[in-house]
């Protein structure tokens, strides 16, 4: 759990996290939740999308922004649970739960860049 | 103890409350005074709001990564299901949900970018750098980055 020890690592990861999320995620859902959707750019054929994804450095890039915001989320979104609704007695499920979605989400990115 | 002593006047003759003695052993462990706050404690001032707005960003966040996950394993599974995750996209429930995703992903980049000059304190000469110098790379790098991936996106198209 969080002590003295092991709060700098889940701060550092919430900073990553938040620094990844800040610069690359706005333009990723841009393209792929309103350009391509709404016609506004020509969508990228199947095909030549999953050549592009399958690249080394795409695989790497978006195991990077998927792991590192979902722990900038686990460390927010708890602080957000414990200051707003103050479940202070929920404090454990809350961590685990948080964390746990990041650690599922970085395994379940983790199998899919190795599987793509 | 002058106060004690008029504490003691006859005047006073019913019986002392048990508090005013001397501390008595009692087996349960005193109480504290803790007010009881609010759940919508925030709600009273527009600061509050923003702070919690911009901590539910991160709502936003994983919603994201999650949406990238699902495009990422439509890619595997192949055509068909990249063209269902294309449609499923494009309806409307899911283009109104992401219009709040992406406001609030903007509002976390630009929180984000702000704080940093606050979180991190730049000496050069002995000088502190000014809160601009410090955020605005951050800006600057945000534009490139967002061109090069649209442009390498879009070089797909």
């Amino acid at each position: 759990m969080v002590n003295r020890e092991t709060e700098p690592i889940f701060w550092t990861l919430f900073s990553a996290g938040g620094v990844v999320a800040a610069l690359f995620l706005p333009i990723q859902l841009f393209i792929f939740a309103f350009a391509v959707p709404l016609g506004w750019m020509h969508a990228p054929a199947y095909d030549s999308l999953r050549a592009l994804a399958h690249s080394p450095i795409t695989r790497l890039y978006l195991l990077v922004l998927c792991s590192l915001p979902l722990f900038h989320f686990a460390h927010r979104f708890r602080y957000t649970l414990y200051d707003g609704l103050q479940i202070k007695h929920l404090n454990e499920v809350v961590f685990f739960g948080c964390y746990g979605i990041a650690i599922l989400g970085t395994v379940a990115a983790a199998y899919l860049m190795w599987i793509l | 103890m002058s106060s004690h002593g008029q504490a003691a006047t006859p005047a006073q003759a019913s019986p002392a409350p048990s508090h005013s003695a001397s501390p008595a052993y009692t087996e349960f462990h005193p109480r504290w005074y803790r007010p009881k706050i609010s759940t919508y404690w925030w709600l009273g001032k527009w600061a509050y709001v923003k702070f919690i707005l911009r901590e539910l960003s991160s709502v936003a966040v994983a919603w994201t990564v999650a949406l990238i996950l699902a495009q990422v394993w439509s890619l595997i599974r192949g055509p068909e299901a990249y063209s269902r995750f294309v449609r499923v996209m494009s309806s409307r429930w899911m283009i109104a949900l992401n219009v709040i995703a992406f406001a609030f992903l903007l509002l976390h980049s630009i929180t984000w970018f702000n704080l940093a000059p606050k979180a991190m304190v730049v000496r050069v000469g002995g000088k502190r750098l000014p809160a601009a110098l410090i955020s605005g790379p951050q800006y600057l790098a945000w534009i490139v980055i967002s061109a090069i991936v649209l442009a390498i996106v879009i070089s797909r198209g």
